[in-house]
C-alpha cells in the first residue's frame, strides 16, 4: 500500500480507541490525493498576487524609520519628489485614516497604528512615507531621499523592563506599556481556586522561567499587493494576504470607500504562516492607484519581509507548581509576558488565546495566571502557527518534565496522572470532554520504547473524571491587582451605526487633509468624561441595541472580549 | 535609475576603466548583482567579454586559472582536481554556474572559501593589464584597492594528501561558513616543510594563521605536534562578530576544527 | 538612461526586449518578456525560486545581468510542459511535492539540470542538486522522492 508522501511510513490508525464512538467511514485520510492547485504550482501558472501584468505600473517603496523610537519633527519629501521616474510622494497627511487595528473588525482593541506615522515612531522600520515611482530603483533610490528630522527617544526592548516604572513609555494610549483588558485590568486574569492556600500544602514547589525569541515566518513569497483602477469606477487589487476580508476591509476603513468599489482577488499565497494577514500593503496600494490613476505595486523585499513584517512575538512565562509526593499537580500559577512590539496588531488576541488553553490539557483543582500583553520598541508582533498558543504550551511542557524530575516519575507517567478526564472542569470553567491525551501517551510509550506503571496502563479518558473533578471550587481567590480606572476600551459595539465613512469620501489630491483621528487616551475622571462624548461605560456590559435593526459595523464576536456572560 | 553598465572586449580594456573612477567589477553576479537589486552599487558597472579569463591551462607544476572561470568549472576540471573539495562546497549548484574563481577573492566575510584554499597553496594573480605575479596574501590584504584580477597560478600539490581543507557550516549541505580552514602541509623526509594554513571566517578576509604555520613548520605531523598547533590556533588572529557567528565561538571551536583537519591529514 | 537590446531563445523561441542598466535577468522575464514561471523570494540568491537554465545550466536571474544572456537560451517552467505535463511535473504532483507552489519553478529547473547531466542520481546526487533551493512548506521530503521516481522509473502512484 502507497504511503502518504507527506509522513515517512506507513499511517497507522489505532481504531480500538474510542472504537465505539468512531465513524469510521474514512475516504480521505490515508489515501493519496492531489491537491487541486498542484497541477498550477508544477506549471508556474498558479496566479500569485505578482503574476499579473499591468501597463504603466508603478512600484512603491517606503521611507521607514532607523530609530527603535523617535519623534519625527520634521518630514521633508522635495528631494524624493524631484526624484527621477518619481510619480508622487504620500505621507500620512494623504492617508484618509490613518490610524487602526486590525481587529477593529471584530470589535476588539483600540486604533493605535498608523499606515505612514507623522509625529512619533516606534520601531525601526516603522514607515514615514511612501514613494511611488515608475520602477523599484527608482523607487528605492527616492526612499533613500526623503528627510527626516529625528528627536531620538529613549527605548525599551525587553518585556519586563518594559513594565517597570519609568521605563519608556512606548505607546501613551497604553499605561505603563501594558494594554489594557475589558477596560479594567492591565492584564488578561485567570481565577481558578486558590493557588497560594494549595501552595502551603504542597510537598513540592517547582519553579521554571520559559521564554521563546520572536519568529519570523519567512515565506519564500514576501507580502504585497498590486491595485489599479478598474472601469467601473473601482479599484481592483491583487494581494498575497491570507485574510482576504480583513484586508479588504481594512481598505475599505482606512481609505473611507465603501467596500463595493473594492475589487479584492487573492487566494494564491506563497507561503503565509500567519504573516500575511496585517492587511498593511492593500491600503497603500489602493491609495496609490487612487492619487495616481495607475496600477500600483507595493512589495516587501527580502529584508523588509524579515526586519518589518511582524514576526510571531516573544513570549516570557513563569510557572510555578504544588505538586504532592504522588505527583499530582495541586496548583499552578502563570505569570506570562507578551512582546507585542510597539503596536497592538494581534498580541492583545494572542493572550486571550493563550490564558484560554491554561493551564494545559492538565485536571488542577487551583490555577492562577496573569498574562500580560506588553509592549516594546521591536517590530509588531503577529500571527504565526499557532499564536498565543505554542510559546505556552511549550512553557507548560516543558515545565511538566522539570516537575516529573522533581517527583523522580517518569515525564509520561506524570502526565498521565494529570491528565483531563471526560466530566473534569477546566480552569475556565468549562467541562472536559472528547479528552484523548491519555490515550496519546500510552501509543508514544509503546512506540518509543518507554515502560510506564500498570496505573498508567490502565488509564482512559474516559474513567476517573467528573464527580468531585467536575464541580467548580467552592472558593475562587479574586482579586484587584492591576486595576486600571476609567480607561475606554473605545469598544466599536457603541459607535453609533451610521458611520462617518459611509458616504464615499475620495480623497481627492487638492483636498485639505482630514485632522488626524486621536487614539482615545484614558480618561482619569470618569465621572467627569460625559461632557465631551457619548457616554460610554469603562467596561463593556451589555449589548447598547435592544431588539432594533440588525447591527452596521463590524461583526460582533463576543468571546473574543469576554462580553458574552458565562 | 543612472547606472551605467560598460562592457569591455578586453580585460586590460576593464581594468583600466575600472582604475579611471568609482565603479565595480562585474563577473559572474552572485555579489555586484545583490548590490545592485539592494540599491547599494556605485554608478558604474563595468564587465568585460574577454574569452582569455575563462580558460584553465597547465604549466608545468602550476593550473593558470582564468578570473571568470566558474567555480563549477573548476569542479568539472581534472587538472583543478585538488580545489574540488572546497569547490564542491561553495554555495549551492546555481552559484556554483555562475560564481568565479576572481570573485571569491573579492567575497566579503562569511563568503571565499576558494580563496582560502588558494591562499593555503600560494597561489599568485596577474593583474589585468599588467606583467608578473603577485602573491594573493598581498592582494586579501587591500582588496579594496586592488584593481581587476586577469589569472590565478596555483601551484599543483606534488602529493595530494598534503592539502586539506574543512569548512565549517550549519547548514548542510551548503550553507555560509563558520569557519573554513585550509591546510597545504607537504612534507620531505617525514617533515613539513613550507607549511602554509589559511582560515576563513576568521578576519576581514582570508588569512594565513602565522602562529599555527610556525608550530608546524620542521615537524612530523603526529600527536604531539598536532596540539601545539592546535594551541596557537588562534593566536594573532581577531574573529569577527557577525549573524553567523561571534567572536568567542569562533575563538572557541578553531582549534576543535583545526585538530580534526590536521587529525585527518595526519591518518591520510 | 541607455536601454540596450537582448536578443535571446527563451523555451525555444526566439525572443527579444530592450533592457534598462542594471536590470536583472528576472525582471526580465516577468516584465519584460511576460514569462510569470520564475519567482522572486529575495533577489540575494539565497532562495532559488527564481532559478532558470541559461545554456542549460542551472542560474539565479535575480543575479543574472539580463543584457549578459545576449544570444543565449534561456529555460523556465513555462517551457516545461506541452500538452502533457513533463516527468517531473507529474512526479511532483503525485508525491505532494507542493503546497504554496512558490517555490516549485525554482525546484522543477534544478531538477531539470540535474537530470540533463545525471539521469540516474543517488539521494545524495539529488539533495546536492537541489540545495541552492529553499523550502519553507513541505520539508523538502516529497521533493527528493519526486525527483527519485523519475530518475529511477519507478511508478509510485
Amino acid at each position: 500500500m502507497r504511503t502518504d508522501s507527506m509522513s515517512n511510513g506507513m499511517i497507522e490508525f489505532r481504531k480500538e480507541l474510542f472504537a465505539d464512538e468512531r465513524d469510521d467511514t474514512l475516504n480521505e485520510i490515508g489515501k493519496p490525493t492531489r491537491r487541486q492547485d498542484i497541477l498550477g504550482h508544477v506549471t508556474g501558472r498558479s496566479p500569485f498576487y505578482d503574476d499579473h501584468l499591468f501597463h504603466g505600473l508603478l512600484h512603491m517603496r517606503c521611507a521607514r524609520s532607523p530609530h527603535h523610537a523617535a519623534r519625527i519633527r520634521r518630514i521633508d519629501t522635495t528631494e524624493a519628489e524631484l526624484s527621477p521616474g518619481v510619480v508622487r510622494v504620500l505621507t500620512g497627511r494623504d492617508v484618509p485614516l490613518n490610524l487602526n487595528t486590525l481587529l477593529s473588525l471584530l470589535d476588539f482593541g483600540i486604533d493605535d497604528e498608523p499606515v505612514l506615522s507623522t509625529d512619533r515612531v516606534r520601531y525601526r522600520g516603522e514607515p514615514v512615507a511612501a514613494v511611488i515611482a515608475e520602477s523599484e530603483a527608482a523607487a528605492r533610490e527616492a526612499a533613500a531621499k526623503v528627510r527626516v528630522e529625528w528627536e531620538v527617544l529613549p527605548h525599551v526592548l525587553d518585556v519586563e523592563e518594559a513594565i517597570r516604572p519609568g521605563a519608556p513609555v512606548v505607546l501613551e494610549i497604553y499605561p505603563g506599556n501594558r494594554f489594557v483588558y475589558h477596560g479594567r485590568y492591565d492584564h488578561q486574569k485567570l481565577r481558578f481556586g486558590d493557588v497560594e492556600a494549595a501552595f502551603r500544602t504542597a510537598d513540592h514547589i517547582i519553579e521554571g522561567r520559559y521564554q521563546i525569541s520572536p519568529i519570523e515566518q519567512a515565506p519564500i513569497e514576501t507580502c504585497g499587493a498590486i491595485a489599479a483602477p478598474e472601469t467601473n469606477d473601482r479599484y481592483v487589487c491583487y494581494t498575497s494576504t491570507q485574510a482576504l476580508f480583513f484586508s479588504l476591509a481594512t481598505t475599505s476603513k482606512l481609505l473611507r470607500l465603501p467596500s463595493s468599489r473594492l475589487h479584492f482577488i487573492g487566494g494564491t499565497v506563497g507561503g503565509g504562516f500567519g504573516g500575511k494577514v496585517d492587511s498593511v500593503h492593500e491600503p497603500l496600494a489602493v491609495l496609490g492607484a487612487m492619487l495616481t490613476g495607475r496600477p500600483v505595486k507595493f512589495m516587501w523585499d527580502r529584508e523588509e519581509e524579515m526586519q518589518v513584517g511582524g514576526p510571531r512575538g516573544a513570549e516570557r512565562w513563569y510557572i510555578k507548581d504544588g505538586v504532592m509526593r504522588d505527583g499530582r499537580i495541586v496548583a499552578r500559577k502563570f505569570t506570562g509576558y507578551f512582546d507585542s512590539g510597539a503596536y497592538t496588531r494581534l498580541t492583545s488576541y494572542a493572550v486571550i488565546k493563550a490564558v484560554g488553553h491554561l493551564p494545559g490539557p492538565y485536571t488542577i483543582p487551583n490555577v492562577h495566571a496573569d498574562v500580560y500583553c506588553v509592549f516594546t520598541n521591536r517590530t509588531p508582533a503577529t500571527a504565526m502557527r499557532g499564536f498565543g498558543i505554542t510559546g505556552v504550551d511549550f512553557a507548560i511542557e516543558a515545565h511538566m518534565d522539570k516537575v516529573a524530575e522533581a517527583v523522580g516519575m517518569n515525564p509520561i507517567d506524570l502526565r498521565i496522572l494529570n491528565a483531563y478526564r471526560d466530566g473534569d472542569m477546566k480552569a475556565h470553567r468549562r467541562v472536559a470532554k472528547n479528552c484523548a491525551l491519555i490515550e496519546c501517551c500510552q501509543v508514544v510509550a509503546e512506540k518509543a520504547g518507554v515502560q510506564l506503571t500498570s496505573a498508567s496502563r490502565a488509564a482512559s479518558s474516559r474513567q476517573g473524571g467528573g464527580g468531585e473533578r467536575g464541580r467548580i471550587p467552592a472558593h475562587t481567590a479574586l482579586d484587584q491587582v492591576g486595576r486600571v480606572e476609567g480607561f475606554d476600551t473605545g469598544s466599536y459595539a457603541r459607535k453609533p451605526a451610521r458611520q462617518a465613512g459611509a458616504t464615499a469620501a475620495r480623497p481627492a489630491a487638492a483636498a485639505p487633509a482630514p485632522a488626524p483621528p486621536q487614539p482615545r487616551v484614558p480618561r482619569l475622571e470618569p465621572s467627569r468624561a460625559a461632557s465631551a462624548a457619548p457616554p460610554i461605560p469603562p467596561a463593556p456590559a451589555q449589548p447598547a441595541q435592544t431588539g432594533g435593526p440588525a447591527r452596521s459595523g463590524p461583526i460582533r464576536f463576543s468571546s473574543i472580549s469576554g462580553f458574552r456572560r458565562r | 535609475m543612472s547606472l551605467v553598465v560598460e562592457t569591455y572586449p578586453t580585460a586590460a580594456e576593464a581594468a583600466r576603466a575600472l582604475a579611471s573612477g568609482e565603479a565595480l567589477y562585474l563577473a559572474g553576479g552572485t555579489l555586484v548583482m545583490r548590490a545592485v537589486n539592494a540599491g547599494e552599487a556605485p554608478r558604474r558597472i563595468v564587465r568585460t567579454t574577454d574569452r582569455s579569463l575563462r580558460e584553465i591551462a597547465l604549466a608545468g607544476e602550476t593550473v593558470r586559472i582564468g578570473a571568470g572561470v566558474t567555480i563549477a568549472e573548476v569542479v568539472a576540471s581534472r587538472e583543478l582536481a585538488f580545489l574540488h573539495v572546497p569547490a564542491q562546497q561553495v554555495g549551492g549548484p546555481q552559484l556554483r554556474a555562475m560564481g568565479t574563481v576572481g570573485g571569491n577573492l573579492f567575497a566579503p566575510h562569511p563568503y571565499g572559501d576558494l580563496a582560502v584554499a588558494l591562499l593555503a597553496l600560494g597561489a599568485r594573480v596577474t593583474m589585468a593589464g599588467q606583467g608578473g605575479t603577485r602573491p594573493l596574501s598581498d592582494l586579501l590584504r587591500d582588496r579594496a584597492r586592488a584593481g581587476l584580477v586577469a589569472q590565478i597560478d596555483c601551484p599543483r600539490p606534488r602529493d595530494r594528501r598534503a592539502f586539506g581543507f574543512l569548512k565549517v557550516s550549519r547548514v548542510h549541505p551548503r550553507g555560509a561558513s563558520v569557519i573554513a580552514i585550509a591546510a597545504y602541509l607537504p612534507r620531505e623526509g617525514g617533515r613539513i616543510r613550507g607549511a602554509r594554513v589559511a582560515y576563513g571566517g576568521m578576519g576581514p578576509a582570508p588569512l594565513q594563521a602565522a602562529a599555527v604555520e610556525r608550530a608546524l613548520e620542521g615537524q612530523a605531523l603526529d600527536h604531539a605536534t598536532i596540539a601545539r598547533a592546535v594551541e596557537v590556533a588562534t593566536q594573532g588572529i581577531d574573529p569577527p562578530t557577525c549573524p553567523i557567528a561571534s567572536a568567542w565561538y569562533r575563538r572557541e571551536v578553531a582549534g576543535v576544527h583545526l585538530r580534526r583537519l590536521l587529525q585527518s591529514m595526519e591518518r591520510s | 538612461m541607455v536601454m540596450k537590446p537582448v536578443a535571446l531563445t527563451l523555451n525555444g523561441s526566439f525572443r527579444a526586449a530592450f533592457t534598462a542598466p542594471g536590470q536583472n535577468l528576472l525582471d526580465l522575464l516577468r516584465r519584460g518578456l511576460g514569462d510569470l514561471t520564475p519567482k522572486y523570494g529575495c533577489g540575494q540568491g539565497g532562495c532559488g525560486a527564481c532559478t532558470v537554465l541559461v545554456d542549460g545550466e542551472p542560474h539565479l536571474a535575480c543575479l543574472v545581468l539580463a543584457e549578459a544572456v545576449d544570444g543565449r537560451n534561456v529555460e523556465t517552467v513555462a517551457g516545461m510542459s506541452g500538452a502533457t505535463p513533463h516527468p517531473l511535473q507529474e512526479a511532483f504532483m503525485a508525491h505532494f511535492a507542493a503546497q504554496c507552489g512558490y517555490c516549485t519553478p525554482g525546484f522543477l529547473m534544478a531538477a531539470k539540470a540535474l537530470l540533463a547531466r545525471n539521469p540516474r542520481p543517488t539521494r545524495e546526487d539529488v539533495v546536492e542538486a537541489i540545495s541552492g533551493n529553499l523550502c519553507r512548506c513541505t520539508g523538502y521530503e516529497p521533493i527528493i522522492e519526486a525527483i527519485l521516481s523519475v530518475a529511477h522509473g519507478s511508478a509510485r502512484a
